[in-house]
């Protein structure tokens, strides 16, 4: 693990308990799936913990991020509570959107999640056009894009990325690299170096491991101070691994990636075992403390769950409100 | 009252929003110094400076993603896409992302946003830069389409577009923009949903969106020469519609026809004549006429291209059909 000496024990534990959030958030709506109790279905971000919470815990609250189709990390790690996740996911009243979004489509302005976009790539202008309203309004906010390494196929990330380096916007662009673009290796799809992509705008890039959490922050952490000093954009790599297949039915897979190769990173490279183990050698927390850490979140993750599965879906006189929004000012 | 052209129109309704609030700012494809091609927003980057009058490169989905999320967080940008036909190059950023965004979100989110672009054959432009797509968007819920028929609408429903909280898509026909029309010096805003009848008559209800409005308008004069008295109406928003003006008018006359500039299949005036005879079939003496542009790509041969559209004589025309019963019994 990289060492981050400028952190408290605070700090460290904050760190690990979102991504254990995180971790039974995901494990939860996995059964919630298993166990036809979710509409749908929904895409897993168990094994990327390390990404989300070490960016999101160098942002403020007013720092704006987007996020994709597995982006349930981002929203917790960006301050989301499990109740209104969960509603959401089970497409109930009291969800983020009122059971209009699901998992797909999350959004949680309130913690500066502009949400989820079950278009791969479809995030791209709108985190570069919230790094434009800043720069314009002379705020001092970062937004941070989420995207996967499937997405740097498409268009779009080039057209926004020359914008942003002409127009020196405070935006990051995080590519959580997962190895696997939906059912293909990355490999097959990606062609060259995807950092010196970006480098050819003139971005400054940088490749971390995934998996470690403090990499990840300190990294993080000095570009955003940088990004809000004017020195954006920027771009990451960041190493990682998908726990679960593309998507929670995506159960038989060995066609495109093996058994032993998701053994080798969930028993030697996971997020959450690698930190906790950390945080016990450098005296954080005992072994015991993180064990009851854990139970805790546990029990707040049935809880929100058991609230959720009984919770009451939209009244049907809903289906038509917010295709519009009520203009104020007409 | 002043006589002032589409264009000059277009950039008033603009200037005086751009100074009455400091969110609303344009994005687009040489919309500062140059002023787009058209020069409809000439002088706007001398007033409000390039941080307000921004020129990207040529990057449609690009710039129109990035005003996307700047309206997601507080700002109104005005997106100039140079010519309509590259709606199509922005479809995922507007459809998928800026029309969804409220709904998706449970209105939460809100993307207050203008699409100016333009439709309109016969300019010699041929298939890629002379198309009128104002039915792909207004299929698209959550999604506005004003479509104004003059200056004065023009400079009116543009303002009322830049205060909406919603994006709205505002077509401008190309070949307009240096038709003067009377518009008042005076602030003025014309609401969304509110069509205009343009002249009364009894006997059929013709039905014009953006420049078809004025062949409507030939159209009826050629009509009063031949005794029928017809109708103009603009619907000068086609979402949202209003319906209860145009139904009122069928019910009066018992005879309509739609005029649009778009495709005729599939298109606007197939869901107004459709709206028409569900709700108004038993007022009526014959079936609702629609007249759009051909089903075929936009030539470029002026020989060609100008059969492609309505014409105030092809109008006219379908009238007297209407008016004699021909068209009762249309195969």
């Amino acid at each position: 693990m990289s060492t981050a000496p400028k952190h408290n024990a605070e700090d460290y534990l904050r760190m690990y308990r979102q991504m254990v959030k995180i971790r039974t958030f995901e494990d939860n709506a996995n059964q919630l799936y298993l166990d036809a109790k979710m509409p749908g279905l929904t895409h897993m971000y168990s094994g990327g913990e390390a990404v989300a919470v070490g960016i999101c815990e160098a942002l403020e609250v007013t720092d704006k991020i987007t996020s994709t189709h597995r982006g349930h990390g981002h929203c917790v790690a960006k301050g989301a509570a499990f109740k209104e996740m969960f509603c959401e996911l089970l497409g109930k009243e009291e969800g983020y959107c009122r059971g209009k979004g699901g998992s797909m489509h999350i959004a949680d302005q309130s913690n500066g999640n502009l949400g989820a976009n079950a278009i791969v790539g479809g995030s791209m202008g709108i985190a570069t056009g919230s790094a434009l309203r800043a720069k314009l309004q002379g705020a001092d906010d970062v937004t941070v894009c989420f995207f996967g390494d499937g997405a740097t196929a498409q268009g779009l990330l080039y057209e926004v990325m020359n914008m942003a380096a002409l127009w020196k916007l405070p935006v990051i662009y995080a590519c959580e690299n997962n190895g696997y673009s939906e059912y293909t290796r990355t490999e097959e799809i990606a062609a060259g170096s995807i950092t010196a992509r970006a480098e050819a705008f003139g971005i400054e890039a940088h490749q971390v491991d995934g998996q470690d959490v403090l990499a990840v922050n300190n990294l993080a952490t000095e570009l955003v101070a940088r990004a809000r000093r004017g020195e954006g954009p920027f771009f990451v790599e960041l190493m990682t691994y998908r726990y679960h297949g593309h998507h929670v039915g995506d159960i038989n897979r060995t066609y495109y990636r093996s058994k032993d190769e998701e053994a080798e990173w969930k028993e030697n490279r996971d997020p959450i075992t690698l930190f906790g183990a950390w945080l016990a050698t450098e005296g954080v927390a005992t072994k015991d403390e993180l064990a009851a850490l854990r139970d805790a979140v546990q029990t707040d993750a049935k809880e929100a769950v058991d609230y959720a599965l009984a919770a009451a879906y939209p009244d049907g006189s809903e289906v038509d409100d917010h295709v519009y929004a009520e203009t104020e000012d007409a | 009252m002043r006589e002032i052209t589409l264009s000059q129109a277009v950039n008033e309704a603009i200037a005086e929003e751009m100074r009455r609030d400091e969110t609303v700012f344009l994005i687009g494809e040489d919309v500062a110094e140059a002023g787009t091609p058209f020069k409809v927003l000439s002088g706007l980057v001398e007033e409000f400076g390039t941080n307000r009058v921004i020129d990207t490169p040529i990057a449609e989905p690009g710039f129109m993603g990035i005003a996307v999320g700047a309206a997601m967080t507080g700002a109104r940008p005005i997106v100039d896409l140079m010519f309509g036909d590259f709606l199509y190059l922005v479809m995922d950023q507007l459809c998928n992302q800026a029309a969804k965004t409220h709904y998706m979100s449970g209105g939460k989110l809100s993307v207050p946003l203008v699409l100016r672009t333009n439709l309109g054959a016969t300019r010699r432009s041929a298939a890629q830069h002379s198309q009128s797509l104002q039915a792909l968007v207004a299929h698209i819920p959550g999604l506005k389409v004003a479509m104004p028929s003059s200056a004065y609408e023009a400079k009116g429903l543009m303002k009322t577009a830049i205060r909406d909280d919603n994006p709205v898509v505002i077509f401008e026909d190309k070949l307009m923009y240096q038709d003067k029309a009377p518009v008042p010096e005076e602030e003025f805003l014309i609401p969304f949903g509110e069509a205009n009848i343009l002249r009364e008559g009894n006997d059929v209800t013709l039905i014009g969106t953006s420049s078809m409005r004025q062949v409507c308008e030939k159209a009826a004069e050629l009509l009063e020469a031949d005794g029928i008295s017809a109708e103009v109406m603009d619907p000068r928003t086609i979402v949202p519609l209003d319906e209860d003006t145009l139904l009122a008018s069928a019910r009066k006359t018992s005879r309509v026809i739609v005029v649009d500039e778009g495709h005729q299949s599939y298109g606007v005036t197939a869901e107004i004549a459709a709206r028409i005879n569900e709700k108004a079939f038993y007022h009526l003496d014959a079936p609702v006429i629609r007249m759009g542009a051909m089903d075929v790509p936009v030539p470029f041969s002026p020989a060609l291209e100008d059969l492609t559209v309505p014409t105030p004589e092809g109008v006219a025309a379908n009238a007297r059909k209407l008016m004699s019963g021909e068209m009762i019994h249309a195969a």
